[in-house]
């Protein structure tokens, strides 16, 4: 071992001590530039009109004025119940039928498998707007224009794709030895599903049904297309459609009230979700 | 005990190759019949509506009336009429939006990719707080897209935006910029906030990719005292890199189809105009169905030819290794 004099010493305690602080920074500067917004969000909708004038950075009296005009209108309460309704319906279609398609095209080979998860695969990559006018009509059809419905039955194809395909990954991983003991017992493929892989896949259809729930709560294209009442409206169009006296009054307190109304749920609920997240991988790399 | 297992055993029939055929018969058949209704709702939400659209964009189709519509062959995308060319081809704002889509698509990109970089780095290390920085980046990626806007609207505001405030009090400007309207500062406040609101899906991607990276690379580079820029370059980034291509697809599919952002942050103008939002410009305010399904099936070709080139130059890149 090399023995260092007590200026080498220094030198090499100064360069870890700014190593240090340095990595510290830049750990600050992440954090900051993600929460940054969101808290200045939740400043602004602390504030009077006249208060929006001069910057401020911090909560300077809890004023609940915005969050009283936002909550005391009536078209944006039930946007609120719209968004939970077709967020939980979305989530519900594409679970279902995502885990039994996962079962088919997991566990069963036949021909065709291959070519079905290429479609699934190349839906998800759709862009939205081109199936626009042709949904469009669909809907229409169906007669679920302007009516929660008939986003419930557009989001699935985002949310749907995006299901199939995560679940036919976790089923495959799922041991033969299970399958085979049911087929032995005489269970059928229904009850082999929600008997047998359904407890096993938990974790996997609550990741998934929380992405689904995200997608759907944040979707604007069709929310925007397939209403048009008010009343009807998702909580992203009801946000994009709050207007002032004019394009340059708009009345961002209230804006930010409603921003943070719709976004704290799901902040909240990412937050209690992301240990599971990160737990799950760093276990993978442990075994790995 | 014993003796009735082994009996069980024993008067169990073979598993001979009628029986099994039978049994993988009635697998398959339940397999179509839980494939069948995905396909069927997939059909009706996503193959039968592209299939009109494509048919909607060679005709006049008209949005308040979808049933009368003429069959005008390819007039909505090249026309020639008293000496001039009409139609989607020779309008120069549809390459425009062509153009802003694409240069709007390469920056943030590239850009959510060094700075997911940097923050998976930075978490893969190991400090204190490790896991309240791994769940303040998943915010921006949790707030909705239309929220986002919002929020960086209202902070790059022109006259009481934080932003400007921020830069004025340093002195990098003197006097407040119009971010959102400034034909030549809009694009970029699109992609600040697409930047913003994006990388945390590529940090976590990335992240991950990192975390299953064997440690027995890194212990010898260490012993043999090789520099971690270093490492980095010639270890972890090859180990990486198929992980990181997919994360960067994903990515740019989303962009090139990107509209809430730009819609809500800069509304209709043209210099941020993307495919999409001159689509659906057409489609739904100008009530041009036939025009804006024509757009729509060009941005539908133009995304499927980037996804066909890019997984054709992948299997050729795995190839060749």
């Amino acid at each position: 071992m090399q023995i260092l004099t007590p200026q080498q010493l220094r030198i090499k305690r100064i360069k870890h001590i700014t190593t240090r602080a340095a990595f510290y920074a830049l750990v600050v500067a992440i954090v900051l530039f993600s929460v940054f917004p969101f808290y200045y969000a939740i400043v602004t909708s602390m504030q009077t009109s006249s208060e929006l004038f001069e910057v401020s950075y911090w909560v300077e009296h809890l004023n609940w004025e915005n969050y009283q005009a936002v909550m005391g209108q009536s078209s944006f309460v039930s946007s609120i119940g719209n968004s939970i309704l077709i967020s939980t319906l979305v989530v519900a279609i594409s679970i279902l039928f995502g885990l039994t398609a996962a079962y088919a095209l997991g566990r069963v080979d036949f021909k065709g498998r291959g070519p079905i998860l290429t479609i699934v695969l190349g839906v998800s990559m759709f862009p939205q707007v081109a199936v626009l006018s042709g949904l469009f009509e669909v809907i229409r059809a169906l007669n679920i224009y302007n009516n929660p419905l008939g986003l419930v039955f557009s989001y699935t194809i985002f949310t749907l794709p995006f299901t199939v395909w995560v679940l036919t990954t976790f089923m495959r991983q799922l041991p033969k030895e299970l399958e085979e003991a049911a087929i032995v017992d005489g269970a059928t493929p229904w009850v082999t599903i929600f008997k047998v892989f359904m407890p096993l896949l938990w974790p996997a259809m609550a990741t998934t049904g929380l992405l689904a729930f995200i997608a759907a709560w944040n979707e604007f294209l069709f929310a925007l297309t397939f209403t048009l009442t008010d009343d009807q409206r998702t909580v992203p169009v009801a946000i994009a459609l709050i207007s002032g006296g004019s394009a340059y009054e708009l009345p961002w307190g209230i804006i930010m009230a409603a921003s943070v109304i719709v976004t704290v749920p799901l902040v909240v609920l990412v937050l209690i979700f992301q240990r599971r997240i990160v737990s799950g991988l760093t276990a993978g790399a442990v075994k790995g | 005990m014993a003796d009735s297992s082994s009996q069980s055993i024993a008067t169990m029939p073979p598993l001979d190759e009628p029986r099994r055929g039978n049994l993988s018969k009635s697998r398959i058949r339940a397999a179509w019949t839980f494939i069948t209704p995905m396909l069927v709702l997939l059909a009706l939400v996503a193959g039968w509506p592209l299939l009109r659209t494509i048919w909607f964009g060679f005709t006049d189709a008209s949005f308040s009336d979808l049933s009368s519509m003429q069959w005008i062959g390819f007039a909505n995308y090249l026309d020639y009429e008293d000496g001039e060319w009409y139609g989607l081809l020779a309008d120069s704002q549809w390459w425009g939006a062509v153009w802003n889509t694409l240069y709007f698509t390469v920056i943030t990109v590239s850009a959510e990719l060094v700075l997911g970089t940097i923050i998976a780095l930075t978490l893969n290390a190991n400090f204190v707080g490790r896991g309240i920085v791994r769940a303040a980046i998943l915010i921006p990626w949790a707030i909705p897209t239309i929220v986002s806007a919002k929020m960086w609207g209202w902070m790059l505001h022109d006259q009481f935006g934080i932003i400007n405030h921020l830069l004025m009090t340093v002195g990098f400007i003197d006097t407040p910029l119009a971010w959102t309207a400034d034909p030549d500062l809009s694009m970029w406040a699109v992609i600040m906030v697409d930047i913003w609101k994006t990388t945390p899906f590529m940090a976590l991607l990335i992240l991950a990719a990192l975390q299953m990276l064997p440690s027995d690379c890194y212990e010898a580079a260490k012993v043999d005292g090789i520099h971690p820029v270093k490492v980095f370059f010639k270890v972890t980034l090859p180990l990486i890199t198929p992980a990181v291509m997919v994360a960067v697809i994903f990515r740019a599919l989303d962009a090139l189809r990107v509209f809430d952002l730009i819609y809500v942050l800069t509304s209709n103008s043209t210099e941020t105009m993307s495919m999409s939002v001159y689509a659906r410009q057409q489609l739904v305010e100008f009530q041009d169905v036939g025009y804006g399904s024509a757009a729509s099936t060009m941005l539908f070709l133009i995304i499927a030819l980037i996804t066909i080139a890019y997984l054709y130059l992948g299997r050729k890149h795995l190839g060749d290794d």
